[in-house]
């Protein structure tokens, strides 16, 4: 059986347990809420992170290659860069997958662990693409940090008469 | 030696991401960047004549405060549970059934226990219990009472801080408890020690001194509104005139600042100049503005009671002294929650006026009998229900609408329908978001309250992901590019909100679309909406 085909078999133990090592990174309260509530409006951070990986599994599984894991990962990336985690802890999650599919795949390891060196090489470009995409979500936080000054700042001066007609964002926007 | 190292498979196991297990009293505050507004400037806090005034940086050990400030805590929350009744009542009968914990977006965008309702108004608690009940007093730890201490003193003002009271959380509590007002009791008490945050103490200076949050003096004022003119003769070729603190005037417009000064509350700000110059070119009416009452909303609402009277007052001095018939509201917040639920019982009632009727309609607004005072989208359904404005809803045929309720007029006024209804008359294609994230249940903007400050980014961000959840939904199934509202804390705040989690989705007042959508009388063939942005049909 090739890996792939293992890997599509034991997708839903995997992912479960996935699903629950992420989540487990938030206080225990929030962690029982994150994984109980089902409805995508009122639990959107744990809704959003189940689908997130699901869809990363599926890449997984389908080799689909860095562009669609990193589709697959925006979502709970943007979640993440924004609560209270350093970087490591946000982006850890990705890095646990290693340790869950070792433990639901022992045979991984078999045959000169070929599989699993395939595997390793696919989440390490997984883990990648989050770095990517984490530093691209602060970036854009202190983009809407920095604009909001300037619109303050170009404002002010419009209020107070100093400059005439220039546009409140400024050049280059 | 060698034997003492740590193997590496040890070393990986030791990595544990999970938060320590411990209970809420135990776990200290972490006062992290991103998530706090930065300290009020003490010059702000010296004009109002607030106690404390100083600089002072939350990050630092030292909060700089006075030697005897447990008293004054102590003392202060004494004088309010006396002063008010619903505040004793709430400390009293909350029950931790946990109904109103997973109901708040801070919680539900932060993952921070100390953000469920339930926790945020225990912070309060556990220091009333201690200081004001006798089972607290004995039971100590086992009753939930603990003592008032620099910590805790520092995770009332870190949490106090991270809620919008928006009372999301009040709907679902079976005993009806409002948990905005604990947070509103417990900021009297930090402010007391001059403990605000700067978004709010130095706009409440503003409006104190100069009439408004942004501190725009008048004749600023005027030419913001005479930009506004030119603009509008550019795209309808009507030219609008209007009139400021006109004596005997029908009626005295009064709106939040934010949409004369800050996009895209500006285009809201120019329908209603619009709207205005067809009520009276059509049926005579006049409405005046005022560059004396130039700021409907009020951060004193954020500061304590005295202090959102004070600020108050001015609207109904300015009616006052025009000698209007009533006052008309524009598209804000928190100032109709003030209106509808404290102004009678603070400045009111407001005699002087009339019972506000319609006079293009003869409808009797017996919902603001006592505040006189009428929403502009409840003035606006009233018209296009009987039929007193032409209009021409295909002009906003390129904007696929969903409706944010606001909430203040959704859940502190009732304001549910009226804005829908004029919704559906300006626009043909709207669609709703869930209806879990709506009317009475919708979701804040994560930014009101005081909190909508550029320092606080990650908190605005993660507060405002369950709204911004909902309409990204809509966006991917019926091609929502435009969210509407009814308040200038959200056009100031959803915009960035949009920009980071559905970016194809802008933002709109109601009153913008209804002036696209306007007939004017005289209009030139109109090419663009207010945006200046072509209409659909008219693109290059």
């Amino acid at each position: 059986m090739n890996s792939e085909k293992l890997l599509a078999e034991k997708k839903q133990a995997i992912l479960k347990s996935w699903f629950q090592t992420t989540v487990d990174s938030y206080p225990a309260d929030t962690a029982r809420f994150l994984k109980s509530q089902k409805d995508p409006f009122a639990n959107p951070v744990g809704q959003t992170t189940y689908r997130s990986l699901d869809a990363l599994m599926d890449a997984l599984i389908t080799g689909a290659g860095r562009e669609v894991m990193a589709t697959a990962l925006d979502p709970i990336l943007r979640i993440r860069s924004v609560q209270t985690f350093t970087p490591s802890a946000a982006t850890s999650f990705v890095f646990s997958l290693k340790r869950i599919v070792r433990k639901h795949l022992p045979e991984f390891g078999r045959d000169g662990g070929l599989a699993i060196n395939g595997l390793d090489r696919q989440i390490d470009e997984m883990a990648m693409a989050a770095f990517d995409i984490y530093v691209a979500c602060r970036e854009k936080i202190f983009e809407l940090k920095a604009t909001e000054s300037r619109k303050q700042f170009f404002g002010s001066l419009k209020r107070a008469g100093l400059i005439d007609e220039t546009e409140a964002d400024g050049p280059g926007l | 030696m060698a034997d003492e190292l740590i193997k590496p498979d040890e070393l990986l196991s030791k990595i544990d991401h999970r938060p320590s297990g411990a209970g809420w009293m135990d776990t200290p505050v972490d006062i992290r960047k991103g998530m706090y507004c930065y300290a009020a400037n003490p010059k702000s806090v010296d004009t109002l004549g607030l106690p404390n005034a100083r600089a002072w940086n939350p990050l630092e050990e030292d909060w700089k405060l006075p030697e005897n400030w447990q008293q004054i805590i102590h003392d202060g929350f004494r004088e309010r549970l006396d002063k008010f009744r619903s505040f004793k009542v709430y400390m009293d009968i909350c029950v931790r059934c946990g109904a109103c914990a997973d109901k708040c977006h801070f919680f539900i965008g932060t993952g921070d226990p100390k953000n469920m309702p339930v926790l945020r108004a225990e912070l309060l608690r556990s220091i009333y219990r201690n200081d004001f009940t006798t089972a607290g007093k004995i039971l100590g730890r086992l009753g939930g009472a603990r003592p008032m201490t620099l910590d805790v003193l520092k995770e009332w003002w870190y949490y106090l801080f991270q809620c919008t009271e928006c009372r999301r959380c009040s709907v679902f509590c079976p005993y009806g408890i409002d948990t905005a007002e604990i947070t509103i009791m417990g900021r009297e008490l930090l402010n007391l020690l001059g403990l605000n945050i700067d978004w709010i103490a130095t706009p409440v200076a503003n409006c104190y001194r100069t009439g408004n949050h942004l501190g725009i003096q008048p004749h600023a004022f005027k030419d913001m509104l005479d930009f506004f003119v030119e603009d509008i003769e550019e795209i309808t070729g009507i030219q609008v005139d209007p009139p400021y603190m006109e004596k005997g005037a029908d009626i005295l417009f009064i709106t939040p600042s934010g949409d004369v000064f800050a996009d895209p509350g500006t285009y809201t700000c120019m329908g209603y100049m619009l709207l205005f110059h067809y009520l009276k070119e059509k049926y005579g009416l006049r409405i005046t503005w005022s560059t004396y009452a130039s700021e409907g909303g009020n951060f004193g609402f954020f500061t304590s009671h005295e202090t959102m009277k004070r600020l108050n007052s001015k609207m109904y001095a300015e009616a006052k002294r025009l000698g209007v018939k009533w006052i008309l509201g524009g598209e804000c917040g928190h100032m109709w929650r003030v209106i509808s639920q404290y102004m009678d019982t603070m400045n009111g009632p407001a005699d002087f006026l009339e019972e506000p009727v319609n006079p293009i309609t003869g409808t009797k607004f017996e919902n603001a009998s006592s505040t006189k005072m009428v929403h502009i989208s409840e003035f606006t359904a009233d018209l296009i229900k009987h039929g007193k404005l032409e209009l021409d809803p295909s002009r906003n045929d390129n904007k696929i609408v969903t409706f944010h309720d606001s909430c203040n007029p959704a859940r502190g006024m009732g304001l549910l329908d009226e804005p829908r209804y004029v919704l559906e008359n300006v626009a043909n294609n709207f669609y709703e978001m869930p209806a879990n994230t709506i009317r009475e249940q919708t979701f804040c903007c994560g930014s009101g309250a005081g909190l909508n400050a550029g320092e606080n980014m990650e908190l605005r961000m993660a507060g405002g992901f369950p709204r911004a959840n909902a309409v990204k939904h809509v966006h991917e199934e019926f091609g929502v590019n435009m969210l509407a509202c009814v308040c200038a804390i959200d056009r100031a705040a959803l915009p960035a909100s949009m920009e980071y989690w559905v970016p194809e989705v802008d933002v709109t007042g109601l009153t913008e679309l209804v002036a696209n959508a306007l007939i004017m009388p005289g209009e030139k063939e109109r090419e663009t909406d207010l945006r200046g942005e072509p209409l659909p049909g008219m693109e290059e």
